[in-house]
């Protein structure tokens, strides 16, 4: 049923027969949907499982689950800090996103439009800024985090995310503001308009696919990041989500899989909710970083 | 060129006299005005990313500890990673991480992106799906391959198990190379997304013509992958690889959840080495040495991948 119209996405298609493509499509592709999909369901399935049922393999299918329970999720959000680990992300992940908009908008705009001079060096430094892993910086980014008396607070977290969002938004920034043509600006600038005016009222009104693309990308990459939050947060009501799920729900040798799960889980939705509404803004954002 | 060369913009004709001074001179030159439009960026990277990175290359130099300010030692700290086999374990297990995760993720997305490339009902949903993997934090999705690989109810030794494969469940953390392949799998199930996607954006700029023409020529499937579409990707393919090699190379997070380095140091990553010499061992100083030794290696292997797969387009297109 699907070639039926002359399609232009892969060649000469149509003159495979169904069981071929059968066997060259659709089999592989259930594979690899099974593959990265599986994961997930079976985080989902053991966040609802009643602990009877989570190791006892004989008498009950692994793969569903009998009398679904949400003890796991208020064991989580009433006699944990979890709501505390989640209100920090939040506000980490939001806080430090505007920074880095706000920031990139102004460094993209001025490498791109302004060349100012040494304008296409900076371009290029920024671009090596988004080569610099944090596994390489975060020792020094301990020691100063320290020695600025910022250690464990929210504000070590706000302040050095940006590092790796700012050049991945100025980069993917920088190629959509190319995209909007000059004769806007100039026409602008003849009328009189100053280059704050032009920047507010002309370049971002034509620019904002990609702020919600940088936004998202940014807020993304902060609700994931791991290893600074490890180092930098050490009591517990002041962890993200990844940390305090991994270093305060695990203790001793007996793992309350229900309640990891159920924070894998309920830590992952936000990110996959909105993942869900701009899916075409992540894909772009994504490739388009690849493609300059 | 239609560059903005009255640049200099107009002040406004209604400011306050009193901010008239050097600011208003400041944001009337181009390269004034560029200079306070970077300012914010600039801060931020400069204190934050270059100045850490300088600093990590001395504290490389001195035997800092948590709490006591370190003096210059020279390189003794590299002197005595030197000697230190795990260390050189940590060295080997990264590289063989690196190049059979990439080598992996390479194939399997490429694979993804070509069957993405053709016309499948719900195309857009599958793209959506398959994204997943990359967009849900990696911690939590490795805690989910933590309890998929448990020693005693992992699901997958259960369901071989049942298919009468094995007799007991197989010890995937635990083992020197289960362990080595577990975190690889990991590893390549979050990777594939990010590269199928990139390539499947690639494959999308190629116009089929060429693909037809060569079939009308009479190439094979198999031909025309290798003789039209390869050489037209390899470009995005350079990228791609360059990117999923140095996030590869510097992995932590999938290690310091799923083995936090065990059985005896036989999943140690040098990220994970660096963190737990410096931070749960107090040696800022040798955790950061471990981290400088990981210049060299990230840069060859950026270049490697990078250059190596352009010189390829180079060659191919001199044939």
């Amino acid at each position: 049923m699907a070639d039926r119209t002359t399609d232009n996405s892969a060649p000469l298609e149509q003159f495979e027969t169904l069981p071929r493509r059968i066997l060259v499509v659709y089999l592989p592709l259930a594979v690899f949907v099974f593959v990265l999909l599986f994961p997930f369901y079976w985080m989902a399935i053991t966040a609802v499982k009643p602990d009877n049922q989570l190791t006892d393999y004989d008498n009950f299918s692994p793969f569903w689950v009998i009398g679904p329970t949400l003890e796991h999720m208020k064991f989580l959000l009433f006699e944990t800090s979890y709501p505390a680990w989640m209100w920090n992300t939040v506000i980490v992940s939001v806080a430090s996103t505007v920074i880095a908009l706000f920031a990139s908008v102004l460094a993209a705009y001025a490498i791109e439009r302004l060349r100012f001079r040494g304008a296409r060096i900076t371009g290029l430094l920024i671009f090596l800024a988004y080569l610099v892993p944090p596994s390489i910086l975060f020792i020094p980014l301990a020691y100063i985090v320290f020695q600025v008396g910022i250690f464990d607070s929210r504000l070590a977290l706000i302040l050095t995310y940006p590092t790796f969002l700012i050049p991945f938004c100025t980069w993917l920034l920088m190629g959509y503001f190319r995209s909007i043509p000059y004769e806007l600006e100039e026409s602008a600038l003849v009328d009189g308009a100053s280059r704050w005016q032009i920047l507010t009222k002309v370049v971002l009104p034509l620019a904002v696919p990609g702020l919600i693309s940088a936004g998202i990308f940014a807020f993304t990459l902060s609700w994931n990041e791991f290893i600074y939050a490890l180092t930098f947060i050490s009591s517990s009501e002041n962890k993200t989500v990844p940390v305090g799920v991994l270093t305060e729900l695990v203790r001793g040798d007996i793992y309350e899989w229900g309640a990891l799960m159920s924070g894998a889980l309920l830590g992952s939705l936000p990110v996959v909710i909105l993942y869900s509404f701009f899916v075409d803004y992540y894909v772009s954002s994504m490739t388009g970083a690849v493609k300059e | 060129m239609t560059g903005p060369d009255q640049a200099s913009s107009a002040p406004a004709q209604d400011d306050p006299p009193r901010r008239r001074g050097w600011f208003s001179r400041l944001s009337e030159s181009r390269n004034g005005l560029g200079f306070l439009f970077m300012l914010p960026a600039a801060a931020v990277l400069l204190f934050f990313l270059t100045y850490p990175l300088g600093l990590g290359v001395w504290l490389g130099f001195t035997d800092t500890r948590i709490g006591r300010e370190g003096v210059f030692v020279g390189l003794e700290n590299y002197a005595w990673l030197f000697d230190d086999p795990v260390f050189w374990l940590s060295v080997f297990n990264t590289m063989l991480y690196t190049v059979v995760a990439s080598v992996a993720k390479f194939g399997l997305g490429l694979w993804l992106a070509l069957i993405l490339n053709r016309h499948l009902p719900f195309k857009n949903f599958f793209r959506a799906v398959i994204l997943l993997p990359w967009v849900v934090p990696t911690v939590l999705s490795a805690m989910a391959f933590w309890w998929i690989f448990d020693s005693q109810f992992s699901i997958i030794s259960w369901s071989l198990m049942q298919m009468g494969l094995i007799d007991q469940p197989i010890n995937f953390l635990g083992d020197t190379w289960n362990a080595r392949w577990s975190v690889i799998a990991a590893n390549v199930w979050r990777g594939i997304p990010f590269v199928a996607i990139s390539l499947l954006a690639g494959l999308q700029t190629i116009p089929q013509s060429l693909n037809e023409a060569a079939a009308i020529d009479g190439a094979t499937p198999w031909q025309r992958f290798t003789k039209v579409t390869l050489p037209l990707l390899t470009p995005i393919i350079a990228v791609v690889m360059t990117f999923s090699v140095l996030f590869t190379f510097t992995d932590f997070q999938l290690i310091y959840v799923l083995t936090r380095g065990g059985p005896v140091n036989a999943t140690h990553l040098m990220a994970t080495l660096s963190f737990q010499r410096a931070i749960p061992g107090g040696q800022l100083g040798e955790g950061a040495a471990i981290a400088v030794a990981m210049i060299p290696f990230l840069l060859a292997a950026i270049l490697f991948s990078f250059f190596g797969l352009q010189r390829r387009r180079w060659q191919q297109g001199q044939d």
